[in-house]
């Protein structure tokens, strides 16, 4: 149905990083910030202080548990949408609402010739499209195309509001296509990875494992309970100064 | 908190210090401290995590911080005193200890005098001048522990006077640390955490501290004017918060933090735990709490600030029979240190007309009839509850001023409604809370950016309004007429507390060309706005470090008006205001508490630090075998405004959270509605269940559960209908001890409320039961002339660059 370009000059897309999240939620609050009045404004929240509120989020967070017992770990994932080399919810499009740009590689729907059909968010297997159902468009993460251009910004704001925001540090922005990013570095350096590789929809964020957890403890621990000759009894003898 | 912080080390966590994220190798966090610096926490965590330094989290619940640490600690709440104790006794048995860095820095080497049927028992032994004895050590008699060329001992027995014994400080803490009852074993029992873990823990810290010191070639000059070519960095850092301070044992487990930090010399020196300016102040800092009988006067302002730091009984606020003066009791018998007032009392105690009835109850921004209160239940008919024989209102007029609909609004005789920040100015001064980092000083304004409603006045401005309505002189010139015309921020810029010292320390002077000191300067806030309404002074890096004991920065700190005295600030191991307490309790003195309060003074007031069972749990451990805590989360930290319509769609509802095995064996599964009952109160919610959590703990998250009607918003919203208020349970009361007077859930030390020592049980509850929490009340009616909140929100819409396409809703 929509094509896609055959390959893009920029591969623009997120690194975020799973050890420092601690789950916050200041992404997915400037997210919406900045979003409700950008690109696709407004995210519409549905009976907003109602027994049911409901709302367009390009960026929602997950908690879950993974392990057992003080080996386990609780793990703050945020999902956004992950601006895919081969999109299904772009091919999947009949009107070509949705689509995938030659030059960055982002991913955006032109609200204009989005019918609603909602066949998109059908079609990504990750969740990540956001139907506004009172305005009756497919709405999604756009990477703040209006944010990372915007030339009456100052250059170290020109990056997605969640990247701008995180302060763990555990969002990072640029461009995949060079090796020399900064993302492409991490990536390489921390063992970034797909999330559903298995789906072939080459997304282009990365996911950084945590790190091995920092033991500073070699040595056995011993229940020997004797006093150091340094400790208390060898102090009777010892002066110091001030 | 910060009171044990400022007796012991002249400083604290929180806004008073943070640790040396560039440099620590090993950090440890006890409790939730997700709120203040936390910003600055997360930067920091970011920073360890790259550097592969440690991070170990003591907590309950591993959600927030505690999800990224290297090692999650599970403790059962209440214990992290015994917990820290054990790594104390751990270090000191295998003698890693830096008594290099004890004897320079702290009065570890001072002489406590040990004459135990005497007044003087446990007080510093001191000479002439008053200055406290040390043992020398090439005499081995007593001398002025003050001196820079002493050679003192930590250890062994003098006579100060003949027949008068003392021991070195350093001596008495060994002897308290080395008792059976702070072994990792015994600890272990009560803490849940293994002792092959506290030990490891112990040898983990000292492994950082000593074997990969610091030694940082930066200059500096000392407190006695000696030249020092390196400073020694001891990469241990340690921070807590409310986890912490929400205890009844609460001050002296942040004591015993605190002298774990000086036993391993992890104090202000890189890698470890850093001050920020104003701090380090003396420990304690010298001003008094105000209000003593006599002291205040109606239509008259109190004589000097209300909260300050009791050094002895002379200090408290009670009057000759020794009762509070106080209406929350603070500085009395029943809390003597209470840094912090004691807010949560207020009600009870205005209610009982103990220590007196009063007239009007004015607030600001504490919703008392909710989530700022313990006993909800009761306190909502307290602020109801009429006199049976006059038909008044036992609290007769309450006043209150609140940015929103709130809970507490609907008691409410006047409301006065408050801006938000967003339309009024404020102040985030050096005075009160500082924003400084480690390398200087920092303070702040907020200027408004929305104008507010003409009905709204910022409560800072009523203030001012009302201090000069009362005929307040500080707040009138000499001719009588208002001295800040221009409201709050004319106060901002004009008010100085001393001369040249005022609410804001940056350009200062006339022409805006001082620091800290100087004239008031008009056009100040215009220079803050051009700065981004900061201001922030990098101190030279030879002012970098020690600074309880760094010569340079002393007289700075002095010239800038934040110390009185560039004397050296010796750290206290030992505590001896607590034992002027303890010794009055005893019987030594002018001051004697009341008969019924000795026994406690005596036990709490220990000036080593002890690790006792949090107050309320004593008598309940078989009937309520669970510990009950709660959390804010994160996204809501400091958000008054918890009705937001983004933030309710993030935590809209709280459910209880507990542990597999905890459910399992009540049978329960997740989404079974409970019942949490304590001996105060029960509510009713969901469970969900989790592994990240001690076993004997259920927790929830805070303050996200709100009464029908209030908040403007609707009557199903799930913060009634599907969130619980754990304040419900939570006595505000100890259990009374035969006839003896009611005491407050709180610190014995300090009257810091015991949100934390909530014991409880859980049970199923009946399928007829589900679907909605309990309690419930009467919703609320709606404020008179609030308009309705809106069905739908397309914020944002209005800044779209291009017209929208017409709507067109397919549902």
């Amino acid at each position: 149905m929509t094509g896609l370009p055959a390959s893009t000059d920029k591969k623009l897309g997120l690194v975020i990083d799973l050890d420092t999240c601690v789950g916050c939620h200041a992404c997915a609050v400037n997210c919406k910030e900045w979003n409700t009045g950008g690109h696709s404004a407004p995210l519409t929240d549905e009976d907003p202080y109602g027994g049911d509120a409901s709302g367009v989020w390009f960026n929602r967070i997950h908690a879950f548990e993974v392990g057992e017992g003080t080996a386990g770990r609780t793990v703050h994932f945020p999902r956004s949408c992950l601006h895919c080399e081969t999109p299904a919810c772009v091919t999947v499009c009949p009107t070509g609402a949705s689509y995938k740009r030659e030059t960055d590689g982002i991913v955006l729907v032109d609200e204009d010739h989005c019918i609603g059909c909602k066949l998109c968010s059908w079609a990504c297997p990750y969740g990540a499209r956001e139907y506004d159902l009172d305005a009756g468009v497919m709405k999604k993460c756009t990477l703040c195309v209006d944010r990372i251009y915007n030339e009456n910004l100052s250059k170290t704001e020109r990056v997605p509001a969640c990247v701008a925001t995180c302060p763990a540090g555990a969002r990072h922005f640029g461009d995949f296509a060079d090796p020399q990013s900064e993302v492409s570095i991490l990536t390489a350096a921390r063992g970034g990875y797909d999330l559903m590789p298995e789906i072939d929809m080459k997304p282009t964020n990365k996911y950084l494992p945590p790190r091995p957890r920092a033991n500073t403890c070699t040595a056995p621990v011993t229940d020997d309970d004797s006093i150091a000759p340094s400790g208390f009894l060898g102090l009777v003898d010892r002066v110091f100064s001030r | 908190m910060a009171a044990a912080g400022l007796y012991t080390i002249g400083g604290s966590f929180w806004e008073f210090g943070e640790p040396d994220w560039d440099n620590t190798e090993f950090f440890m966090m006890f409790g939730v401290a997700e709120d203040h610096d936390s910003n600055p926490i997360k930067k920091g965590l970011a920073k360890l995590k790259e550097r592969g330094a440690k991070f170990v989290s003591v907590n309950p619940v591993r959600t927030g911080y505690s999800a990224v640490a290297d090692e999650w600690v599970p403790i059962r709440p209440g214990t992290d005193g015994l917990l820290v104790m054990a790594i104390c006794q751990e270090l000191i048995r295998t003698g890693r200890v830096d008594f290099d860095w004890l004897a320079r820095y702290s009065n570890a080497p001072w002489l406590v005098i040990d004459t135990p049927r005497e007044a003087s028992h446990g007080s510093f032994a001191r000479d002439a001048d008053g200055h406290p004895l040390a043992i020398d050590g090439r005499t081995g008699k007593p001398s002025n522990a003050l001196r820079s060329d002493i050679r003192v001992r930590l250890s062994g027995t003098v006579e100060v006077e003949p027949g008068v014994p003392a021991r070195p400080a350093y001596d008495l803490l060994m002897r308290r640390c080395m008792e059976t009852a702070y072994s990792p074993e015994i600890a272990a029992a009560r803490t849940g955490v293994p002792a092959s873990v506290i030990r490891r823990l112990a040898r983990e810290l000292a492994d950082a501290a000593f074997e990969r010191a610091i030694r940082l070639a930066q200059p500096w000059t000392d407190w006695a004017g000696r030249r020092h070519t390196h400073v020694t960095g001891r990469p241990v850092a340690m921070h807590a918060m409310r986890g912490i301070s929400a205890h009844s044992n609460g001050f002296h487990t942040c004591r015993a933090i605190h002298i774990l930090q000086m036993l391993l010399g992890a104090i202000d020196c890189p890698g470890a735990f850093r001050y920020k300016a104003p701090f380090p102040r003396p420990c304690p800092p010298g001003q008094k709490p105000v209000g003593k009988p006599g002291e205040v006067a109606p239509g008259a302002p109190l004589a000097g600030m209300p909260l300050g730091f009791p050094t002895w009984p002379g200090d408290l606020l009670v009057d000759d029979a020794g009762r509070p003066a106080r209406l929350d009791k603070a500085y009395s018998w029943e809390a003597p240190l209470a840094a912090h007032g004691m807010m949560h009392m207020v009600i009870a105690n205005a209610h009982a007309g103990d220590p007196y009835p009063i007239d009007t109850l004015f607030m600001f921004m504490a919703n008392m009839s909710w989530n700022s209160s313990m006993n909800t239940t009761r306190t909502m008919e307290m602020l109801t509850d009429r006199d049976p024989e006059s038909g008044e209102y036992r609290i007769p007029h309450i006043i209150y001023s609140d940015a929103y609909a709130s809970e507490m609004v609907a008691y409410a005789d006047l409301v006065l409604p408050d801006t938000t920040y967003l339309e009024r100015h404020d102040c985030i001064s050096l005075l009160d809370r500082p924003i400084s980092s480690a390398e200087g000083p920092a303070d702040a304004i907020r200027h408004p950016v929305l104008k507010p409603d003409p009905d709204v006045r910022p409560f800072q401005d009523v203030l001012i309004t009302l201090g000069e309505r009362l005929g307040f002189p500080g707040l009138l010139t000499a001719e009588g007429e208002p001295r800040y015309p221009g409201g709050y921020p004319d106060y901002m810029v004009n008010h100085e507390r001393r001369p040249g010292l005022g609410m804001l320390a940056g350009w200062r002077g006339a022409q805006g060309e001082l620091i800290g000191r100087g004239t008031p300067n008009p056009e100040q806030l215009e220079r803050y706005k051009e700065n981004g309404a900061f201001w922030f002074h990098e101190m030279p890096p030879e002012m970098h470090w020690n600074r309880h004991a760094n010569g340079d920065y002393l007289s700075w700190a002095k010239d800038m008006g934040f110390i009185d005295s560039t004397n050296q600030i010796v750290l206290q191991l030992y505590c001896e205001p607590l034992q002027r307490f303890r010794q009055a309790a005893r019987g030594f003195g002018t001051y004697q508490p009341p008969k019924a309060l000795c026994s406690r003074i005596e036990t709490y007031f220990d000036p080593l630090p002890i690790w006792y069972p949090p107050l309320a749990q004593a008598a309940l451990l078989d009937e309520y075998p669970l510990h009950a805590i709660t959390q804010r989360p994160m996204a809501m930290y400091h958000s008054w405004g918890g009705q937001n319509a983004w933030l309710r769609q993030i935590h809209g509802a709280n459910a209880i959270y507990l542990h597999h095995a905890t459910a399992a064996a009540q049978s329960i599964t997740d989404g079974d509605w409970i019942w949490v009952e304590s001996a105060t109160g029960r509510v009713k919610g969901q469970a969900r269940l989790m592994d990240g959590v001690e076993r004997h703990t259920v927790w929830t998250w805070n303050a996200i559960a709100k009464r029908k009607g209030s908040w403007n918003l609707d009557t199903d919203a799930p913060e009634a209908t599907h969130a619980v208020l754990f304040n419900h349970l939570i006595p505000e009361f100890l259990p009374r001890a035969g006839d003896a007077a009611r005491l407050s859930n709180s610190d014995p030390v300090t009257g810091q409320a015991a949100w934390f020592d909530l014991r409880v049980r859980i049970r199923k509850a009946l399928p007829e039961e589900a679907g909605e929490a309990a309690p419930q009340f009467a919703p609320l009616p709606r404020p008179p002339g609030l308009a309705p909140a809106p069905t739908i929100s397309r914020y944002g819409e209005d800044f779209h660059p291009r017209p929208k396409p017409l709507r067109r809703k397919l549902t």
